[in-house]
C-alpha cells in the first residue's frame, strides 16, 4: 500500500507536466502573443488555487475545530453571529476585489493581443471540411498553398479568417489564442513568432465527420529563409523531368483531378480542393494526416476514403502504372 | 361509522382521527393497476416516475462515456469510427443535458416541494402527469433515433451551419430538435406548477422569511425556465424550420446569420446550467443544517444570493462566444459579469461553512456528499473564473480545458449534491434508510474516480487537445493523460454502479425509517415515510422557519377541510393567509391521450410542415376531454 | 406527530376569484412564457434589420391596409373583452353567454384578416431571412389567435350547459379574457414591428 503511494506520488507529477512542453502547448510559447496568454493564465491560476486553498482550510477548520457541548439547535448566540456575518461579509468583499483585479488584467491582455497596423505578413485563410486554404496577399503577388503557414521570425502575421461551408477554428497555441472562422463573417488573428521552429495547429470548432483530423503546421523561419520559400512558392509548378512525371501530368490533366485541383502552369486552376502547386514541399498532406513523401501521396491518391473517412475526395480509380506515374509527378511538385 | 348516514359535505372535524386518514386515503387514492398508474395525477408518484427514468438515462449517458474512454484512451484507435463516435459525445451531452440533469431535479422540486410547503399536491396535477410522458416520449424519440442510426451527430449545441439544411444531412438535427420540444414543454409545464405551488398554496403562517431554501432554489429555478426556455423553443423551431420547409434564418447568403443561433442558444444555454445548478444549491442548504444541528447561517443573503443568481444568470450567455470575433468591449463587458456571478456562489459557500463551524456536524452519507461537493464545485468554480476572462478563454475555449470545467461543476456542482440528496430523503420516499456502509464506499470511489478522471484533462487542455475529436494522431503527447484518464473512469463507474445497487437492495430491505431519522425541521418530515397519498391529515400552520425543532411534539394545523372531495388551502403570496379551500383534480386519463397526440403531432412534423395543422386536431379534442367538467365533488364552487 | 388544530378554514370559500385562483396565476405564468417568446421573436428580427444592407431584404415594406384593419378589431375587442369578463364576475350568466357568443366572432374576424395579411407582405417565407422573421411572427401571433379562439369556443358552450352557472367556470371566463388581452397587447408590439421598422 505505501510502496504504491509512493508510485503515485513519484508518476502523477510527471504527468502532470509531460505535456508542458510540445508543439502545440499553450505553455511552450513561441511568441509575445502565447507568453502574454500563458502569463496571465499563471497568474490567475495561482490565485485562484491559494482562494480555493484558503477555503478548503476554512471547511476543515469548521468541521473539525474544538467545540462545547452540543446546544439545543435553535439556541442563537448574537454576538457568535455577529462575528461570523463579518468573517462572511470580509469573506465576500475579497472576493469581490479579486474578480475586479482578474477583469481589469484580462481587459489590459486582450488590448495587447490586438497590435498595431505594423508592416505584417498579410495572409487569408479559409476553413473547408476539413483543410485550410492558405493565400498570401503580401505585396502585388498573391500565392494559394494549403494546410501549412511560413512566417519570418519577429514580423507580425496577420491573418483574415473565412469559411466555405461551417464553422471552423483556428487555432496554434504556441503562437497566440484561437478565433472562429465563420461562413459568413471575416475575422481576424495576428501573432508574432519569436522563436524558429514548427508549431502546431488544429480546428476547434466542431466541424463535421474529420474535425479530428484537420491540423495545421506554422513554420517560423528567419526572413531569409522566408523569403527564399516565399519566391519557390511564387514560380509556377516544376515541369516534369522524367517520362514518368510526364506521364504523370498527362494522368493528373485527363482524369477528374483537375476538375478540383490546382497545379499553377498547367491547365489545372480549379479551387474545390487544396493548391498542389508545391504539394511536396509541405511537410504533411491530408491536414496533417500524413507525413508527405511519394508513398503516402500514392496511398492518398488510391483510396481516400479509407484513410479519411467521409473527406469530400471522391476515390478515382487509377490503374497501377497511372497510381505509380501520378505518385512520382507530385512528389516532384516541390 | 359504518350504519349512520355521512353528511353530502363532510369536513375533517366532524371524525375522529383514524375514520379521517381512512376517508382521506380513499378520496385522494390512485386505485392498483394498470389503470391507476395511467390516471394517477399524485406529484409523488410522477416523481418517482420523473426519477427513476431520469436515473435510467444516467446510467445510458454513462455507458456512452465509458465508450468514448474506450476509444480515447489511444492514439489514432479503431474502437469506433468517426461516425459513430460524433454521435456517441452528441447523445452524451444531449442525453445528460435534457433527460438527465434538468428533469432530475425538476423531479425533486415535484416531489419535495408540496410536501415542504405544507400543501397536499402540486398546482395543476394534470399537467404535471402529462409533463412526464412528454419528457418520457421526448426520450424515447431521442434513443431510438440513435438506436436506428439516425441519431444527431452535431453536438448537444448543433451549431449551424453543420447542423442546417446543407451539411445537416437526413433527419438526424431535426430529431435532436424535436426532443428540444418534448423536454421544453415537460419542463415549463412543471415550472409553472411550481411557482403556482410556492405563491399559492403554502401552509398558513409560512410567510416568505419561512419558506424553506429548498422551496427558494426550485422557484428562482421555475423562473428561469419560464424565460430562458422560449429561447431554445424559437431556436429549435427555426432550425426545424430551416431544414424542412425553406427559412433562411440561419444562411448568411440570404440575410441570415450564423452566428443568431448561437446567440439564441446560449440565451438559454446559460441559464440552463443554473437550472441545474441551483436546485441542488437549495438541496446543499436543507442537508447542511440537519448534519450541522443549526438552522442555516444567513437565510436573506442566501435567499438573495438565489435571486442574483437567477437574474445574472441572464447576463452572461456571449461568454460562450468569445472566440467568434465579437467586438471587444462587448466581449470584455460579459468578462466581467461572468466573473460576477462567483459572489452570489461566494455568499452561498460562506455561509454553508458558517454553519457548519457554529454546529455540530454529524458524518452521515448526506454530508459526505456536500463535503465532496464543496471540495469539487469551488474547483469548478475557479475554472471557470478562469475561463470567464476573454484572453484565457482564447487559449482553453473547445479544448478538454471546458470538458474538466463543466464536468467540475456539474458533477462536483449539481451530481454529488444529488446524491447526498437521495441518500437524505430515500427514507421520506420509500420508508427504508440507505446503507450508510455502501454510502460511504459510494462517496469515495465517486469523489476519487472523478477527481483522477477529470483533472488530467486542465492539462490536457493546456496541451492543445480540442474537444469532440474521435482520435487524436501519435505525433502528439496526449497519449498517456488519456490512457490515464481512460483507467481512472473505472473507478468513477464503479462508484455510480455501487450506488445503484445500494438504491435498488435498500428499497426492498433497507432498514425501516422513521417520519424523520435525521431529526431535520422541515414540514416533509412531518409526516410518515412515505407519505400517504395526502399527504398531511391537516394542513399545517406555522409560525418560523424550522417548524419541527421549534415544536418537536406537536404540530400545529388547521382544520376544516372537506374529506369527500379532493381539497386543500390556497394561501395569500407574501403572508400566507388562507384564501380559499380550493379542490385539486380526481384522476384523469385526459394527460396521457393528450400527451399521445401532442408526441403524433410533433414527430409527424419532423417530416411534414401539414403535421401542425392535422396533428393539432386530436390535441385540441384532448384538451377539451381535458378541461371538459366531469360533475365531480372537485368541480363544486 | 400529535396535531394540535389553531385554524378553522370551513368558512372559506370553495373557489376564489383573481389572485386566489390558481388558474389566474397559471394564466399569467403562460403569458410570461409567451411574452418571453415575442420578444425573442421581435429580437431576432431587429438582429438581422441590423445586420442587413437595406430593410426589408428585396422587398418593399408591407401594406398597411389588413394589418392596420386587424389591429384596429383587436383594439375594439377589447371592449366586449373586459365586459364579459365583468359580468363573470357579478355572476351574470345570461350576459356572459351573449358575450362568449360576441368574442368568438371577434376571434373569427381577426382570422380572417389575417389570411391578407400574409400576401401584404409581398415575400416568402422561404426567400430570404427578413422574409424567415416577418412569417414566423405572424405565424406565432395567429396560433395564439387560433387557440384563444378555441378555448372561447369551448367555454362558450360550457356556459350553455349546465356546467355554466359554477364559479369554477366563470373564472375561466374570467382567464381567458385575461389572455385575449394579452393577444392584443403583444400584437401592437408586433405590428410596430413589421409594420414600422421598415418605415423608419
Amino acid at each position: 500500500m505505501r510502496q504504491g503511494s509512493r508510485a503515485a506520488a513519484s508518476v502523477l507529477p510527471a504527468l502532470l507536466c509531460a505535456g508542458c512542453a510540445g508543439a502545440q502547448s499553450a505553455f511552450d510559447t513561441g511568441g509575445a502573443q502565447a507568453l502574454g496568454l500563458a502569463r496571465l493564465m499563471i497568474f490567475i491560476m495561482a490565485v485562484c488555487a491559494a482562494v480555493w486553498l484558503a477555503v478548503m482550510a476554512a471547511l476543515a477548520f469548521a468541521l473539525w475545530r474544538r467545540r462545547q457541548e452540543a446546544t439545543e439547535p435553535l439556541a442563537i448566540d448574537a454576538r457568535r453571529q455577529r462575528r461570523m456575518s463579518l468573517v462572511v461579509g470580509g469573506s465576500v468583499a475579497a472576493t469581490v476585489v479579486i474578480i475586479g483585479l482578474f477583469t481589469v488584467t484580462s481587459f489590459w491582455v486582450t488590448r495587447s493581443l490586438w497590435a498595431g497596423d505594423r508592416d505584417a505578413v498579410k495572409i487569408d485563410m479559409r476553413g473547408y471540411q476539413w483543410w485550410w486554404q492558405v493565400t498570401y496577399r503580401d505585396g502585388n503577388q498573391a500565392f494559394t498553398t494549403a494546410n501549412e503557414i511560413h512566417v519570418p521570425v519577429g514580423r507580425l502575421v496577420r491573418i483574415r479568417l473565412t469559411a466555405d461551408d461551417v464553422i471552423h477554428s483556428f487555432w496554434v497555441p504556441s503562437l497566440t489564442g484561437k478565433q472562429d472562422l465563420i461562413p459568413g463573417r471575416t475575422n481576424e488573428v495576428s501573432f508574432v513568432a519569436e522563436r524558429p521552429g514548427v508549431y502546431r495547429g488544429q480546428c476547434a470548432e466542431f466541424c463535421g465527420l474529420q474535425h479530428a483530423r484537420m491540423a495545421m503546421q506554422v513554420i517560423a523561419q528567419s526572413p531569409q529563409d522566408y523569403d527564399a520559400w516565399r519566391q519557390s512558392q511564387l514560380a509556377p509548378a516544376a515541369k516534369p523531368s522524367d517520362p514518368e512525371q510526364v506521364f504523370g501530368e498527362q494522368v493528373f490533366l485527363s482524369k477528374p483531378c483537375a476538375a478540383c485541383h490546382t497545379v499553377r502552369g498547367t491547365s489545372a486552376t480549379a479551387q474545390l480542393g487544396p493548391d498542389l502547386t508545391h504539394v511536396a514541399s509541405r511537410s504533411t498532406i491530408a491536414a496533417g494526416v500524413l507525413e508527405t513523401t511519394r508513398g503516402s501521396l500514392a496511398a492518398w491518391i488510391a483510396d481516400p476514403q479509407t484513410i479519411k473517412p467521409g473527406n469530400n475526395m471522391p476515390m478515382v480509380a487509377l490503374s497501377p502504372d497511372e497510381l505509380n506515374a501520378i505518385s512520382a509527378y507530385m512528389a516532384s511538385l516541390k | 361509522m359504518t350504519s349512520e348516514a355521512i353528511p353530502l359535505d363532510v369536513r375533517d372535524r366532524a371524525i375522529d382521527d383514524d375514520t379521517l386518514r381512512a376517508r382521506l386515503a380513499k378520496t385522494w387514492a390512485t386505485p392498483r393497476g394498470l389503470w391507476g398508474a395511467l390516471t394517477t395525477v399524485d406529484h409523488k408518484i410522477i416523481a418517482r416516475r420523473y426519477l427513476v427514468t431520469a436515473f435510467i438515462f444516467l446510467a445510458l449517458g454513462g455507458i456512452l462515456a465509458v465508450l468514448m474512454r474506450l476509444q480515447l484512451a489511444r492514439p489514432e484507435s479503431r474502437v469506433l469510427g468517426p461516425d459513430f463516435y460524433n454521435q456517441i459525445f452528441t447523445m452524451h451531452g444531449s442525453n445528460m443535458m435534457f433527460l438527465f440533469a434538468v428533469p432530475v431535479m425538476e423531479a425533486m422540486g415535484v416531489y419535495l416541494v408540496p410536501l415542504m410547503v405544507g400543501t397536499r399536491n402540486i398546482a395543476f396535477p394534470r399537467l404535471n402527469a402529462f409533463s412526464y410522458w412528454m419528457y418520457l416520449a421526448g426520450g424515447i424519440t431521442l434513443w431510438l433515433s440513435f438506436a436506428l442510426n439516425m441519431g444527431p451527430d452535431v453536438g448537444w449545441f448543433a451549431y449551424v451551419p453543420l447542423s442546417g439544411p446543407e451539411y445537416g444531412a437526413g433527419k438526424r438535427a431535426d430529431f435532436w430538435a424535436q426532443m428540444i420540444t418534448f423536454t421544453e414543454v415537460a419542463a415549463l409545464a412543471v415550472a409553472v406548477e411550481i411557482v403556482v405551488t410556492v405563491f399559492k398554496q403554502r401552509a398558513p403562517g409560512m410567510s416568505l422569511n419561512r419558506i424553506p431554501l429548498f422551496v427558494w432554489s426550485m422557484l428562482v429555478t421555475s423562473f428561469l425556465v419560464i424565460m430562458a426556455m422560449p429561447a431554445i423553443m424559437i431556436a429549435s423551431s427555426t432550425l426545424i424550420m430551416d431544414r424542412l420547409v425553406g427559412t433562411h434564418f440561419y444562411n448568411p447568403a440570404e440575410g441570415g446569420d450564423v452566428l443568431l443561433w448561437q446567440h439564441l442558444f446560449w440565451f438559454f444555454g446559460h441559464p440552463e446550467v443554473y437550472i441545474i445548478f441551483l436546485p441542488a444549491v437549495g438541496m446543499v442548504s436543507s442537508m447542511v443544517p440537519t448534519f450541522a444541528r443549526r438552522p442555516i447561517f444567513g437565510y436573506l443573503p442566501l435567499v438573495l444570493a438565489l435571486v442574483a443568481t437567477g437574474i445574472l444568470a441572464f447576463g452572461l450567455w456571449v461568454h460562450h462566444m468569445f472566440v467568434t470575433g465579437l467586438p471587444r468591449v462587448g466581449e470584455s463587458f460579459f468578462t466581467a459579469s461572468s466573473m460576477s456571478i462567483a459572489v452570489p456562489a461566494g455568499i452561498q459557500i460562506f455561509c454553508w461553512i458558517a454553519t457548519l463551524w457554529d454546529g455540530k456536524p454529524v458524518f452521515k452519507t448526506p454530508l459526505l456528499f456536500v463535503l465532496a461537493f464543496l471540495f469539487t464545485f469551488i474547483i469548478g468554480g475557479m475554472t471557470g473564473v478562469m475561463v470567464a476572462s476573454v484572453p484565457f478563454d482564447t487559449q482553453v475555449h473547445d479544448t478538454y480545458f471546458v470538458v474538466a470545467h463543466f464536468h467540475y461543476v456539474l458533477i462536483g456542482g449539481a451530481v454529488f449534491p444529488l446524491m447526498g440528496a437521495v441518500y437524505y430523503w430515500f427514507p421520506k420516499f420509500t420508508g427504508r434508510l440507505m446503507s450508510e456502509r455502501l454510502g460511504r464506499w459510494v462517496v469515495g470511489l465517486v469523489f476519487v474516480g472523478f477527481n483522477l478522471t477529470f483533472f488530467p484533462m486542465h492539462i490536457l487542455g493546456f496541451e492543445g487537445m480540442p474537444r469532440r475529436v474521435y482520435t487524436y494522431q501519435h505525433d502528439v503527447p496526449w497519449a498517456a493523460l488519456n490512457l490515464f484518464v481512460s483507467l481512472s473512469s473505472i473507478v468513477l463507474t464503479a462508484g455510480f454502479l455501487l450506488f445503484f445497487i445500494d438504491a435498488i437492495r435498500s428499497a426492498r430491505r433497507g432498514v425501516a425509517a422513521g417520519d424523520n431519522p435525521w431529526g431535520a425541521a422541515t414540514l416533509e418530515w412531518a409526516t410518515a415515510s412515505p407519505p400517504p397519498p395526502y399527504n398531511f391529515a391537516h394542513i399545517p400552520v406555522v409560525d418560523d422557519a424550522n417548524p419541527l425543532w421549534s415544536a418537536p411534539e406537536t404540530l400545529t394545523v388547521a382544520g376544516g377541510l372537506r374529506v369527500d372531495r379532493r381539497e386543500l388551502v390556497v394561501t395569500s403570496v407574501a403572508e400566507a393567509r388562507p384564501e380559499a379551500r380550493e379542490s385539486s383534480p380526481a384522476n384523469s386519463i385526459w394527460p396521457l391521450l393528450t400527451a399521445l397526440a401532442t408526441t403524433v403531432m410533433l414527430i409527424w412534423s419532423i417530416f411534414s410542415p401539414w403535421a401542425v395543422v392535422w396533428g393539432s386536431i386530436p390535441i385540441a379534442i384532448a384538451l377539451t376531454g381535458w378541461f371538459w367538467p366531469k360533475g365531480t365533488p372537485e368541480d363544486e364552487a | 406527530m400529535k396535531h394540535r388544530i389553531v385554524l378553522d378554514l370551513s368558512e372559506l370559500p370553495q373557489h376564489g376569484w383573481d389572485s386566489a385562483s390558481p388558474t389566474w396565476w397559471g394564466t399569467l405564468a403562460f403569458e410570461l412564457i409567451e411574452g418571453t417568446g415575442f420578444a425573442l421573436a421581435i429580437a431576432v428580427y431587429l438582429y438581422l434589420y441590423s445586420l442587413a444592407p437595406a430593410w426589408p431584404l428585396d422587398a418593399p415594406p408591407p401594406d398597411l391596409g389588413p394589418g392596420t384593419w386587424l389591429t384596429a378589431v383587436l383594439l375594439i375587442s377589447v371592449i366586449p373583452n373586459v365586459l364579459v369578463s365583468k359580468w363573470a364576475r357579478e355572476e351574470k350568466v345570461g350576459r356572459v353567454r351573449i358575450g362568449m357568443i360576441v368574442m368568438s366572432v371577434f376571434g373569427i374576424a381577426p382570422l380572417v384578416l389575417r389570411a391578407y395579411e400574409f400576401p401584404a407582405m409581398h415575400i416568402s417565407w422561404d426567400t430570404n431571412a427578413y422574409g424567415s422573421v416577418v412569417w414566423i411572427l405572424l405565424g406565432l401571433h395567429t396560433t395564439h389567435i387560433i387557440t384563444d379562439l378555441g378555448d372561447t369556443l369551448v367555454l362558450g358552450a360550457l356556459m350553455f350547459t349546465r356546467h355554466g352557472h359554477n364559479r369554477r367556470r366563470l373564472g375561466d371566463v374570467m382567464d381567458n379574457a385575461l389572455y385575449w388581452n394579452f393577444v392584443v397587447v403583444t400584437w401592437l408590439a408586433i405590428y410596430g414591428c413589421i409594420y414600422w421598422i421598415p418605415r423608419l
